[in-house]
């Protein structure tokens, strides 16, 4: 690998941001003495989100005009993806002969998905009666770039209560208490079960995990990887896939999901990306895993998001009769990268921040708790860049703060950052800068759906034969998730999901298969026409589209 | 964007004017191109983007990720983003360890011949063929340690005169040594049977049951662990 050129350069910075780099410097000792500012109180916390966190701007949210959560506020990308006709005309697809029949179908291929097809088959479903369906490959998904960690209370003085008020109060008491505490209580089930299967956590010299805080935990319970903690789950979890034999068919998403007579979900019609054929599934039990809506760029934000997460699972449940919850809250992770511009919006993980790296502005003043709650933490990121005017503004005009990333060799010994940060350490030498020497720029970036499909303690959603766990679904989180609580959440809920598809898989398996219909698709495309939706927009979006606009006014559809 | 500097890249042969300053799969978007295949998660952790340079008047072959590596005037490029190599299943716990199993699986390693092509074709800058020397010695600790970076992007594979395909003897490896050096904590195990035994049964009821302010109330008095510094060993 060759670097990059740096022109004008100075170790990555240009000579603006070097000055502001060395007011972070000249403040370094007194700032490691003096140790971190104290977190907020819970009034401070509620004036800093109502004045600075994109959330609580209410012109950026419009009341969904259509199906089962129909007055729901949501931000204007989500209402209008539900407010929008399907890419098919239901009518023209031929249902009276699935092209695949199967036990389970599971529609996704990254955490949840995985977990739950592991599950069916411990559940006793044959693997060849399991079909994995995704629409880029097994193991793109969100869950592979997790960086910091996984939440789970399985040391003293830890207990799965303390874990429950943490989850609890970090999503503003708004989160189903009984999905929290399933999450909670799961939590050592789950690392036991990627113990077995050869999960590499990090460990300290007797033999005990490695764990450290993360924002708005009262505990040390977030195990790591390194910061490749998602990245190592999620390849185990596929080659366990591949080990034990689950069938995947990759770049075929579906696009609708398909109800039988009797109102139960059947199935689901695929879209087979590089053929563009549609392809009927019919299935006893269906489980979406789809994942999150990151690339919908929610008010223009940048995001940390996979190419692929774009909601489809949402529209397809949501058309099919699943309602919402929490839809008007959107997880941004508080540090984004804000420079170089050739990876603007990618994650610097918490884990910077819970090993010591604190946040500074362009003074090189600390201004925040380093590890409040996301939400939190992100609201006085922008408040100093843009409320008090101490941000750092960068060559292509986006403001950030410093991440003092220096501050973590000096507390815990130099290596240490490229040791448990290799993938941090990477990501910014790639392009000229020692994050070990010097700070990193950072600013809000798009991160988590912390709402979704609503489900109950068993992964099921509304819909009969639907079970649903991962980002697609709401309610573990309420407003607000904490850090290392998303690789645990698809972990307990894949799992419920999983098991209770294949739970009704097994009791399904007796009655005979009605006919597959795409009714629903047809009720609620007259849903949109009553409700004066008119509009060419259609959905399930799919994939983005970050061609320039020139480009595609002059396409041509000639082939 | 009308100033914006512009640079002449070569996508597959073909010539294309994008900016400069940004990677390489920015630029293939900026001329067109919309991916379905080779783009993933577009921060380096996924391995979907595998590409391959060579700069102008260059002989040599550069092995990158599209989303992480910059463009550069004249660059040729193509990305390979599929890597058709087989992989040996297994069963997890009826492998031992302490035999050369990495060796019964993929024979193929025996035939490294150390040319250290794979090591310079990783774009995680890993040193691929130290960990298929260790995986041939059976040693599983030293495979896990130096593949750990993996992200399968299959470059490495790709590039093997031996056809060795060392991204799944590297996957292998990493759970081999997690069951057999690095076993489950003690405490691990005594939280699940404090779980299964029902011993936070009461605690966790009351919390279900209580009020939203008694909620607020017990948030509000936690007391946050403090943190303690202590060597790592993985």
């Amino acid at each position: 690998m060759t670097g990059p050129e740096f022109a004008g350069l100075k170790d990555g910075y240009p000579d603006h941001m070097r000055a502001s780099i060395a007011k972070v410097e000249a403040t370094r000792a007194r700032r490691l003495k003096e140790g971190t500012l104290a977190p907020m109180s819970a009034e401070a916390r509620a004036e800093i989100l109502e004045n600075w966190h994109p959330d609580y701007k209410a012109d950026q949210k419009r009341e969904v005009a259509v199906g089962p959560s129909k007055g729901a506020r949501m931000p204007h990308e989500v209402a209008d993806l539900l407010e929008a006709y399907p890419a098919v005309d239901p009518s023209t697809i031929d249902l009276s002969k699935p092209d695949l029949d199967v036990s389970i179908l599971i529609l996704g291929g990254g955490g949840a998905a995985s977990v739950a097809a592991l599950h069916a088959v411990e559940e006793g479903i044959a693997p060849s009666d399991i079909l994995m369906v995704t629409k880029l490959r097994h193991g793109d998904c969100n869950s592979v770039m997790a960086q910091g960690g996984i939440q789970a209370a399985d040391r003293e003085p830890d207990s799965p209560a303390i874990h429950y008020l943490d989850v609890l109060g970090g999503g503003h008491y708004t989160n189903k208490p009984e999905l929290v505490r399933a999450l909670v209580e799961d939590g050592p089930r789950m690392i036991e079960w990627h113990e077995r299967l050869g999960v590499l956590y990090d460990k300290l010299n007797d033999g005990t995990y490695l764990e450290a805080h993360g924002g708005g935990t009262s505990r040390m319970r977030m195990h790591s990887a390194k910061d490749y903690t998602g990245l190592e789950i999620m390849r185990v979890l596929k080659d366990e896939v591949l080990n034990v034999g689950i069938p995947t068919i990759e770049f075929a998403p579906a696009i609708d999901l398909l109800l039988d007579e009797a109102g139960n979900t059947a199935g689901a019609v695929l879209f087979n990306l590089e053929t563009e054929e549609q392809v009927v599934v019919r299935a006893r039990a269906t489980v979406l895993a789809t994942g999150g809506f990151g690339r919908l760029h929610i008010q223009g934000f940048e995001t940390s998001n996979h190419y692929g997460a774009t909601a489809d699972g949402l529209v397809m449940a949501y058309r099919a009769g699943a309602g919402l919850i929490d839809m008007d809250s959107v997880q941004y992770h508080p540090t984004g990268v804000a420079y170089p511009a050739a990876i603007l919006g990618q994650l610097a993980t918490e884990k910077l921040r819970n090993q010591g790296a604190e946040p500074v502005d362009s003074e090189g003043e600390s201004f925040v708790y380093p590890l409040e709650p996301r939400d939190v933490e992100s609201a006085a990121i922008i408040r100093q860049c843009y409320g008090e005017d101490r941000g750092v503004e960068t060559p292509s005009g986006i403001r950030g703060v410093w991440l003092d990333t220096p501050m973590i060799d000096e507390i815990h010994g130099p290596g240490t950052l490229k040791s448990r940060l290799a993938a941090m350490w990477m990501m910014w030498h790639r392009h000229g800068i020692d994050i070990t020497k010097d700070p990193a720029l950072v600013f809000p970036t798009l991160h988590y759906q912390n709402g979704g499909v609503e489900i109950d303690a068993e992964g099921r959603t509304a819909i009969p034969g639907l079970f649903a766990g991962g980002e697609v679904a709401g309610g573990v989180h309420g407003k607000n998730r904490l850090m290392g609580n998303s690789l645990l959440d698809y972990n307990v809920f894949g799992r419920r999901a999983g098991i209770s598809a294949a739970r009704w898989a097994k009791e399904q398996a007796s009655s005979g298969s009605s006919g597959l219909s795409l009714k629903h698709v047809e009720d609620y495309v007259e849903e949109l026409k009553s409700a004066g939706v008119g509009t060419d927009r259609t959905a399930p979006m799919i994939l983005p589209d970050y061609r320039r606009e020139v480009v595609i006014a002059r396409r041509l559809d000639a082939l | 964007m009308a100033d914006e500097k512009l640079t002449q890249i070569y996508i597959m042969g073909k010539a294309y004017d994008v900016p400069v300053g940004v990677t390489i799969m920015d630029a293939m978007e900026y001329a067109g191109y919309r991916f379905i295949r080779g783009a993933g998660c577009r921060s380096g952790f996924c391995g979907a983007c595998g590409t391959v340079y060579r700069k102008a008047g260059e002989y040599r072959l550069e092995f990158v990720l599209a989303c992480q590596e910059m463009v550069e005037e004249g660059m040729h490029l193509t990305q390979l983003p599929f890597t058709p190599a087989p992989r040996s299943d297994y069963v997890l716990n009826e492998l031992d360890p302490r035999e050369n199993v990495l060796l019964q699986h993929y024979p193929e390693i025996a035939r490294c011949v150390s040319c250290n092509t794979c090591t310079k074709a990783c774009p995680q800058e890993i040193e691929v063929m130290d960990y298929i020397q260790a995986a041939l010695r059976g040693d599983v600790a030293k495979v896990a340690e130096l593949s750990f970076d993996c992200i399968a992007c299959g470059l490495c594979a790709m590039r093997c005169p031996a056809d060795i395909k060392h991204y799944h003897v590297g996957q292998m490896g990493r759970r081999l040594h997690s069951i057999a050096n690095s076993p489950m904590p003690d405490h691990l195990t005594e939280r699940i049977a404090q779980l299964e035994g029902g011993t936070f049964d009461n605690e966790m009821n009351a919390l279900a049951g209580a009020s939203l302010d008694d909620l607020k109330t017990k948030y509000a008095e936690r007391v946050i662990e403090k943190a303690v510094t202590e060597e790592v060993t993985t």
